[in-house]
């Protein structure tokens, strides 16, 4: 099987039974995305596949095969960090660490998600052209990546620090 | 998980050819088969990959919409035909998992993500929709998220899919093919209440593959909502949610939708409601009196009693609030 990895290029045999985290860790040795749940709910196994966000972890490699796959070492590096890895540091985004590469890669998705005009469940408006990069918007899209440690204010601030406001009013959305 | 082969279709006759074997199954982005396969609760000799399959969103000749099933949820509450006509559509979607799940997860999959609860996945448990006859662990267990309608005493599961239930609301059809040819069915009959055969939960023959989802001209657009209620803010299934559309003219109701989520077995269309409601006024009382004959047949278990009142007056909160927003347009 055939992968394009942090732009590398990569053939491999393995299982069908093989998710793509555990190619990435066990095959590849890219122990950036992280394992917690191993079921979706924890969002630490979160890379990028042609620039989407996806949990690695529900996901078979076989299901990827020739698409390009972006982990953490390929956003950034020792001595070479992305914007968003620096500003964790800077805003103190985590603690002992361990959801912090699915969180950076998670966000870099959001803020396209956000230009390519993608609502969320807070936008007031489903329909509006546009959504802001408030509080709200970020922790609601957010959401599919816990932190045990509780870092959330400085994770939001990193990327609002990284990601800057947008001229679009703050909406929230009401019931009804 | 199981050993199996894998099988991309390269279109939908090799799908169907391939589906048609014994032991194999559809995937679609595969966050809740996976999931299963590796719990060992679901198996396949063959998994089937159609998530490259039918990945449009047409405009159809009567001024629906045709959403293909291998389209992503994303994709779907992003598109800006679904945003502007079916707004519903886009809040239930966005209302439901995360968004790397739904980045992943296709529209036939959503809607044949296995109904389900906790005992489910236990097997240490009783589970009549895992190993059928064995019991019902859930019952008399801890029973928060569980159904209050439609149960039966075998299953007390509820479907978990946001989409279904705003799809139900709108009156959605499911386009299905199989070897033997094509079908449609209506949303709120693609999926089944539990009976005594609760490790059945859809219509769906074997070999039988989801190939769209089709919605109808009347999308209800700024009058209609979803509202959920959860545990947490984001990313956890309903304890109950409302999907509603609400057409009032001249202070009666014209025409009115209503689907429970997290209440049953299936996306719950409240038609008794319905009913009640078409023609009348359109006033909080009558939307209160709704919605407490919808709730008549409810029947609570240990932990879960508390969402028949929650049912009962979030439909009538979100009735008032439509019917608010109509006022003001």
């Amino acid at each position: 099987m055939q992968f394009v990895v942090n732009g590398d290029h990569v053939d491999v045999d393995i299982d069908p039974r093989t998710s793509l985290l555990d190619l990435l860790r066990e095959r590849l040795h890219l122990f950036g995305s992280k394992k917690g749940c191993n079921q979706g709910a924890c969002g630490a196994c979160t890379v990028l596949v042609d620039g989407a966000r996806i949990n690695s972890c529900l996901a078979l490699a076989v299901q990827y095969q020739g698409r390009e796959i972006t982990t953490i070492e390929g956003l950034g590096a020792v001595g070479a960090l992305h914007p968003l890895q620096a500003a964790f540091v800077e805003h103190d985004g985590f603690q002992c660490g361990y959801c912090t590469p699915g969180q950076i890669c998670s966000a870099v998705a959001m803020v396209e998600e956000l230009k390519r005009g993608v609502p969320s469940y807070v936008s007031a408006d489903v329909g509006a052209p546009e959504f802001a990069l408030t509080d709200d918007e970020v922790r609601e899209r957010m959401s599919g990546n816990l932190c045990r440690c509780g870092a959330y204010n400085g994770i939001v601030d990193a990327i609002r620090d990284t990601y800057g406001a947008t001229d679009v009013a703050p909406t929230t959305r009401e019931a009804a | 998980m199981t050993p199996f082969t894998y099988e991309r279709a390269a279109d939908r006759p090799a799908a169907l050819a391939l589906g048609a074997r014994a032991g194999a199954k559809y995937l679609g982005g595969g966050t809740n088969l996976v999931d299963l396969m590796r719990e060992t609760i679901e198996q396949a000799d063959v998994l089937v990959d159609v998530a490259g399959l039918s990945g449009e969103i047409e405009a159809t000749g009567d001024g629906g919409l045709r959403i293909g099933a291998g389209v992503k949820n994303t994709a779907v509450a992003a598109d800006r035909r679904v945003r502007d006509g079916y707004p519903l559509l886009s809040e239930a979607i966005l209302a439901g998992a995360s968004a790397q799940i739904r980045n992943m997860a296709t529209v036939g999959g959503n809607l044949l993500q296995r109904t389900r609860c906790g005992y489910f996945y236990d097997d240490a448990a009783r589970c009549n929709k895992r190993a059928p006859g064995a019991g019902c662990d859930a019952i008399e267990g801890f029973n928060r998220i569980h159904a209050i309608l439609g149960a039966s005493s075998a299953c007390v599961a509820t479907h978990p899919s946001d989409m279904a239930v705003a799809l139900a609301a709108l009156d959605a059809v499911v386009t299905v093919e199989g070897i033997s040819g094509v079908r449609d069915v209506a949303l709120v009959d693609f999926h089944r209440l539990p009976g005594d055969t609760p490790d059945i939960d859809t219509v769906l023959t074997f070999g039988e593959l989801i190939t769209a989802v089709t919605l109808p001209p009347e999308g209800f657009a700024r009058r209609s909502t979803y509202r959920k209620v959860r545990d947490r803010a984001s990313y956890a299934f309903a304890l109950i949610s409302v999907a509603a559309a609400l057409d009032v003219e001249d202070g009666a109701v014209k025409d009115v939708r209503i689907a429970l989520g997290g209440v049953a077995h299936k996306p719950w269309r409240a038609a008794t409601a319905e009913a009640m409601l078409k023609g009348g006024p359109a006033t909080p009382a009558a939307f209160q009196a709704a919605a407490e004959a919808e709730l008549a047949p409810a029947h609570g278990l240990r932990d879960n009693a508390f969402k028949i009142e929650l049912s009962r007056r979030v439909i009538a909160d979100t009735l008032v609030k439509l019917a608010a927003r109509q006022e003001s347009l």
